[in-house]
Order: structure tokens, then C-alpha cells, then sequence
């Protein structure tokens, strides 16, 4: 092959291996996107079908309920509440009344099964998806 | 007074940056002598003045100085000294001073350590880091100041964050600096290349012990925060894609292209325009890692405070340095020679493709990190992309990458015999599909997976172990050829770590009443029970768990619950049982309910210390490499810049 014929086989190939990689890697993207959805966008109908969530929001006051590994509780935005059950240990940081954000789907029977609970950072630190939620329910109430 | 001296020896460094940045480089447009070798006193002046502000910092945490709002923000009168002393880039301002004192640790390395390159490209890539520096120097006096007072002082500080209380804090944010800092080096390097137009194999051997220096500190810091998070958040997990961790991770992808593309300028004089377009990516990503981690835009331990002023001061910074070093290099880059020709089979090709598969993984893991960024910034809601995302699309591009790390090292330069190469490679062939059938078996399941990583780890370094052996044989080899063999089976060391954790450790979460067994992983754990025992500034729920493998007792291990006393925080703290083939890992839930049962998290790690055991590896054959005896030749004559030649 001549020099120039080359440099053509590589640019060309390297251009069909980008494309290919990038074909995969939106396709891989589009299947592994959580949304994050508030409690009343839920109750709104308006969270993913058969779809993998999340809900930003805070863990409600006194909702915390466990039964052996088992613990169930209430994801608030203030305005509407989802109820959430999880099996497994909780996140140091995860208590009543602070932000949390929990990913799973919900179920027929409207309780959210969570697969993943997270409460990072401090205490006094709060996820902007859950404070997101907040401060949508509230531009809710003053309509 | 101490913070007044900090303060006042942290202006001064501003100003004296302002020297170091301008005067040398204009001096060097021009020709005019006395400029050009300010740069060095400006650069070493610049460091004694960070580091004295850096002093007084450290001195106001360790005298409890809470009039210091920082110090009142991140320390407390119990909190033991080393971690008040590492309490210093435990918050937002502190972390960016010793970004600072990193800058003008390396400026001055480089003004030191430089006596054999020409005084203009000396003046040229320390005007550089100065420019930098002064971005930086802005942001913290403006912005982000350490020693702002606080009046009146609090009784007592807040305390450190717990989490950031282990000794992992005192070295991972120093090491990662180092890093991330370290590529400025580089990048200043490509800039004062491009500046004065020359673009050659000098500047790409002068540019390579600093690059490959800034990759060992980012890999060892990288290293250090997974294990870090294995051990202190007690997730048990060694890598979470989380965005942060990405934020580390893309610069050093670009890093390692950057290390074999500079190889390839050094040896053949090709891929100049893409070596100075890799130096300036390198060190564009490490500022956005910055910005990503410091900002507040994304939601992770990292991201201390969240002031948007901060985030917007860092996203400019990052516009200029990417839009000045881009428009430069359009503007000088058509000037550049394409260098040699090289044939279809050759190094230059493999590494060629080393590089293209290196920026192609780095273009997946931004994409998947800046996403949930751009659809939120354009109101299209909020949404987060999930490990599987990455481990997806980055399994295919590392599999042809580790493929050709064999076979790469044997090819010849211009144009190699693929034939001859096989040849070569045949016992290694042999010896890797041999691993990929043998060693899942052994390990008691056959998974495509970890077949392949199996065959691919054996691939390399068996490539590797038979060229140390050939070329032995004909003499001594230089640093730089144990360098990368060294660095070479340190990812094979890895990837058998990450296979072998990825396709058989076990974990099971229980809830355990004292008395109570569980077996995971061939071991039996017995639940003796839950004590509470005092610290220094915190008191730990501390349980008993007694290890035992085939009726014999092994170890008692002591997990622990710990309550800070200056926040309503609880910590983990696993403990853990390391071992050169398996780790076995303990944690604490939560008290379940009055009978002493508790809910506990256990796991059987096999061969998890092989992934850090690798990092460390390739940081080590980056340190040989650096040794190698050309780096410290005097440059011929010859390759001298002559003043002013390109103004």
C-alpha cells in the first residue's frame, strides 16, 4: 500500500471503531439512566413504568418501621408521601427527618421497593435532589 | 496574628506569581536575559511564601486557634493532633491551599531540577505554571480564604468530619494533589513548546520524567481513595463510578495516552500536535475534576461547601486555561512538521491505538459523569447514570487495550514483522488460554468474565516475564524497559484482583443475635456480642466477632459503631481480616432491638489486596522509569532554543 492509502485505512477504521464505540456507549447510557422523580410527581403518575427510580425527598418523622432485616418508611417532599421498603443495612447517615435518596421501583401495590438507599456527607449536608423535592412541593402549595 | 502572617505571606505569593507568570515569558519574546532568569527565584520564592502560609495554617489548627473560622469549622480541642494537623485540607479553603503549595512544590522542582534544559524554555514553562498559579491564588484570596476570622471565637470548633477522621485523609488528598497538580507540569511544558514553536524530540524528553512523575502520584492517590472507601465507608466496595472517583480517574486515562504518546515524540518525532493536544486534555480534566469536586454540583463526600460564586470562579478558570491552550495551539499547530512515517505494523500503530482506546474510555466515563450535569442545566430534569453504565462500555474498550499491552513492547519501531511478533508471543499464548480455562475452575466457577481476565492477566505478564528474560541476555536493560515491564504487570496484578472480586466474593447481611453463626465464604463467623467502649473524642459500640475456618479459630475481629461526640454522626469502622489471596470483612448495622441482636455485613474478598498490590506496582515502574540515566543528559547543543526565535 502506498503511504497515503494507509494513512486512509487508519483514519478510516479509526472512524468506524469511534462510531461503533460511540453507538454502544449511548445505547449502554440509555439503559442506565435513573431518573429522579418527587413523591408528588409519583402520585401524579408521572414516575417511570417498570423502570428502575429515583425519589429525592426526606425520610419522614417517626415512619421508620423494622422487621428483622427488613425496614420500611415513608419518602416525603413535604406535600405527598411514598411508602418504601428496603432489606439490607442503612447508610450511617440515613435517619428521620433528613434528606435521603432511595433508587428502585415501585410496585403494584404503590410501595416503593428500593434496591439502593443513600444518605451520604454530614449531617447537616443535604442531597440537592431531595432539597429539589422540598422546594417543588412547597412552589406546589403557593399555587 | 498567626493567620494575619498567613494571610499577608499568601498575598505576597500572589504578587510574586504575577512576577513569575509575566515577566519571564515576555522577557522571552524578546530575548531580554535579565527576565528570562527571574523565573527561577520567582518560582522558589513563591514556594517558601505558600509554604509559610501554608504553616500558619497548620499552626492555627494545632493551637486551637477557633477565632480562624476554618479551623472552628473543621477541628475541635479532642480531636487528636495528626488529625488536626490533616484536619488542614479537611474543608474547601485549606484543600485549596495545598492545591497551591503542590503548584509551587513542582515550579520550584522544576526550577531546581532543570539545569540541563535551556534557560528560555525554563523561563517559558515557569511563566506557565505561574499563570496558573496566579487563577488559583485568585479563587483562594478572593473567594476562599482560609484565615478569614471568625468573631467572636467559638468555645469550640465543629470537629473534622468523621469520616474524614483516618489516617487514609492524611495521605490521599496530598498524593491525588500531587497528581492532578503535576499535570500543570506537563501541560506548561506543551504550552512553552507551542509558544516558541518547537515541537521536538528535546522537549518531549524533557516533558516525560514529569509527566510520568504527576501519573505515579495520581495513580497512588487514586489507589489510596479506593481503598480508603473500602475499608473506612464500609460499602466493602473498591470502585463506585460514583462521580467523583471518575473525576480522578479521567485524568489519569488521558495521563497514561499522554505517557506512550510521549514516548512516541521522544523516539520517532510523530504525534506531536496529539501529544500537546493529550498534555493540554490531561490537565483541562484534572481543573474540571477540581471544579466538579469543589463546586457542589455534584452530591458526594467530597463536595464540601456548595457557594455557586466558587463554582463559576473555577468553571471561568477552566474556560481560559482550555480556550487560551486550544487557541494556541490552532494557531501554532499548523506549523508543526507531521514528523516520521511509520508502517501499518509498528509501534507507533500500537501505541497509536493504545491511545485512541485510552481517550475513547475516557470519553465514555465524561460522558456518563457530565450528563446528569447538562440535562439538569438544560432543565430537562434530574437524573443519575448507574455503575452498570460504565462497567458496560468500559469492559469492551479495556479488553483490546490489555490484548495489545502484549504485544506492543515487541513491536519495532517504523515497521515491525507481525509474524516474528507472534512467535515471540507463542509460550505466552499458550500459558494464557491455559489460565483462562485453569484458573476460574480452581476458583470454583467458570465465568466468560473471569476467563478472560484470567487469560488476558496471564497474557501480560507472561509477555512481559519472557522479554525481561531475552533481554537480559544481551546486556543491561535501561531504567525505562524495567519501568514499563514493572507498570505492565501491575495491571495484570489488577485485573486478576478486580476478576477474581468481581466474579466470587460473597456477601451476605444478617441480622445476628450473640451466639448466633453465619459461613460465607468457607469461614464461619460467630456473633459473641456488642460492647461499648470510649475513644478519644467519640464512644464506640464494639462488637465481637470470632473467625474460624474448619473448627479452628483464626481471629477475633472487632467492628466498630462509633458516635463523634460533636455530631449526631454515627461511623462504621470494619474490621478486617487482610490476607495476600482473600480479605474477610466485617461491619456493624444497627441495633435491631432489646435482645443484643444486631444487623451485620459480611464479606469474603478474594484477592482484593491484588488490585491495590497492582496500583502500586505501576507507580513503582513509573518511579523506575523516571530514573532512567537520558533523562539527566545534558541536552546537545543543538537542541537548544535560541531566544526569541518564534516571537
Amino acid at each position: 500500500m502506498k503511504p497515503r492509502q494507509k494513512r486512509i485505512a487508519l483514519i478510516a477504521g479509526g472512524l468506524a471503531s469511534i462510531a461503533l464505540a460511540a453507538v454502544l456507549t449511548l445505547n449502554a447510557l440509555d439503559s442506565n439512566i435513573a431518573l429522579y422523580v418527587t413523591p408528588t410527581e409519583v402520585l401524579a403518575g408521572k414516575a417511570p413504568q417498570g423502570k428502575a427510580f429515583r425519589i429525592g425527598g426526606l425520610v419522614k418523622e417517626g415512619s421508620i418501621k423494622r422487621q428483622d432485616l427488613t425496614v420500611r418508611f415513608i419518602m416525603t417532599d413535604t406535600a405527598k408521601d411514598i411508602p418504601v421498603a428496603y432489606t439490607g443495612i442503612l447508610p450511617d447517615l440515613f435517619r428521620e427527618g433528613k434528606g435521603a435518596v432511595v433508587q428502585g421501583k415501585l410496585g403494584s401495590d404503590g410501595v416503593f421497593a428500593a434496591t439502593e438507599v443513600l444518605a451520604k456527607h454530614d449531617e447537616n449536608y443535604m442531597p440537592p435532589e431531595a432539597q429539589h423535592a422540598v422546594d417543588q412541593a412547597k412552589k406546589g402549595d403557593a399555587k | 496574628m498567626t493567620a494575619e502572617l498567613g494571610h499577608f505571606a499568601l498575598i505576597l505569593a500572589f504578587v510574586v506569581c504575577i512576577v513569575q507568570g509575566v515577566l519571564p515569558l515576555v522577557g522571552a519574546q524578546r530575548g531580554q536575559q535579565h527576565w528570562i532568569s527571574m523565573a527561577r527565584p520567582a518560582a522558589q520564592t513563591q514556594f517558601v511564601l505558600i509554604a509559610i502560609s501554608f504553616a500558619c495554617l497548620a499552626q492555627s489548627f494545632l493551637a486551637n486557634d477557633f477565632s480562624v473560622a476554618y479551623v472552628a469549622n473543621h477541628s475541635n480541642t479532642r480531636l487528636p493532633a495528626f488529625y488536626q494537623f490533616s484536619a488542614v485540607w479537611g474543608g474547601h479553603e485549606g484543600s485549596l491551599l495545598l492545591w497551591v503549595l503542590m503548584l509551587a512544590g513542582w515550579s520550584a522542582a522544576v526550577s531546581l531540577a532543570s539545569r540541563q534544559l535551556p534557560e528560555v524554555m525554563v523561563a517559558r514553562v515557569l511563566a506557565v505554571l505561574g499563570l496558573v498559579g496566579i487563577g488559583l491564588l485568585a479563587f483562594i484570596l478572593f473567594t476562599s480564604n482560609p484565615f478569614d476570622r471568625m468573631l467572636p471565637p467559638p468555645a469550640e470548633g465543629r470537629d473534622l468530619n468523621p469520616l474524614l477522621q483516618d489516617p487514609g485523609l492524611i495521605y490521599h488528598p496530598p498524593l491525588l494533589y500531587m497528581g492532578y497538580v503535576g499535570m500543570s507540569v506537563a501541560f506548561a511544558f506543551a504550552i512553552a513548546a507551542l509558544i516558541s514553536g518547537r515541537l521536538d524530540a528535546a522537549w518531549a524528553r524533557w516533558s516525560r520524567p514529569w509527566t510520568t512523575a504527576a501519573w505515579v502520584f495520581l495513580t497512588l492517590g487514586i489507589a489510596l481513595g479506593s481503598w480508603w472507601a473500602y475499608y473506612e465507608l464500609g460499602w466493602g466496595g473498591w470502585w463506585f463510578w460514583d462521580p467523583v472517583e471518575n473525576a480522578s480517574f479521567m485524568p489519569w486515562l488521558v495521563a497514561t495516552a499522554l505517557i506512550h504518546s510521549l514516548a512516541v515524540t521522544e523516539k520517532r518525532g510523530a504525534f506531536k500536535n496529539w501529544t500537546v493536544l493529550l498534555a493540554i486534555a490531561a490537565f483541562s480534566l484534572s481543573l474540571l475534576g477540581t471544579f466538579l469536586v469543589r463546586s457542589g454540583v455534584l452530591t458526594s463526600v467530597h463536595a464540601f461547601a456548595t457557594d455557586p460564586r466558587r463554582g463559576v470562579f473555577i468553571l471561568a478558570l477552566l474556560v481560559i486555561v482550555v480556550g487560551s491552550s486550544l487557541l494556541l495551539f490552532a494557531w501554532r499547530a499548523p506549523k508543526v512538521n507531521a514528523g516520521g512515517n511509520f508502517g501499518l505494523v509498528s509501534r507507533e500503530t500500537m501505541l497509536l491505538m493504545n491511545n485512541v482506546l485510552l481517550v475513547v474510555a475516557t470519553g465514555s466515563v465524561l460522558l456518563g459523569t457530565l450528563y446528569p450535569l447538562l440535562i439538569d442545566a438544560l432543565g430537562m430534569g434530574k437524573l443519575s447514570v448507574g455503575p452498570p453504565y460504565f462497567n458496560t462500555v468500559f469492559v469492551p474498550v479495556m479488553v483490546p487495550l490489555l490484548l495489545l499491552m502484549a504485544v506492543g513492547p515487541l513491536a519495532h519501531w517504523k515497521h515491525a514483522d507481525l509474524k516474528a511478533i507472534m512467535r515471540r508471543l507463542r509460550v505466552s499464548m499458550v500459558l494464557a488460554v491455559i489460565a483462562g480455562i485453569a484458573l476460574p475452575l480452581l476458583m470454583g466457577a467458570w465465568t466468560p468474565l473471569t476467563a478472560m481476565s484470567s487469560l488476558l492477566a496471564v497474557w501480560i505478564a507472561a509477555s512481559s516475564v519472557f522479554q525481561i528474560m531475552d533481554r537480559v541476555k544481551t546486556g543491561r536493560p535501561p531504567a525505562a524497559f524495567w519501568g514499563m515491564h514493572v507498570a505492565h504487570v501491575g495491571i495484570a496484578v489488577f485485573v486478576i484482583g478486580v476478576a477474581m472480586v468481581g466474579g466470587y466474593q460473597e456477601e451476605k447481611d444478617v441480622r445476628m443475635e450473640p451466639g448466633d453463626t453465619v459461613q460465607v465464604g468457607g469461614y464461619s463467623f460467630r456473633f459473641v456480642g456488642v460492647d461499648s467502649v470510649p475513644g478519644p473524642n467519640y464512644r464506640a459500640a464494639r462488637g465481637t466477632v470470632e473467625l474460624s475456618k474448619d473448627g479452628r479459630v483464626l481471629k477475633t475481629m472487632h467492628p466498630e459503631k462509633r458516635k463523634y461526640f460533636s455530631s449526631e454522626m454515627p461511623m462504621t469502622e470494619a474490621a478486617i481480616d487482610a490476607g495476600f489471596t482473600r480479605d474477610v470483612y466485617v461491619s456493624l448495622g444497627e441495633a435491631l432491638d432489646s435482645s443484643g441482636a444486631w444487623s451485620v455485613r459480611v464479606y469474603y474478598k478474594p484477592f482484593v489486596n491484588w488490585i491495590w498490590g497492582g496500583c502500586v506496582l505501576m507507580g513503582l515502574g513509573g518511579l523506575i522509569a523516571i530514573l532512567d540515566r537520558r533523562y539527566r543528559l545534558r541536552i546537545r547543543a543543538g537542541a537548544q532554543i535560541p531566544a526569541g526565535v518564534a516571537a
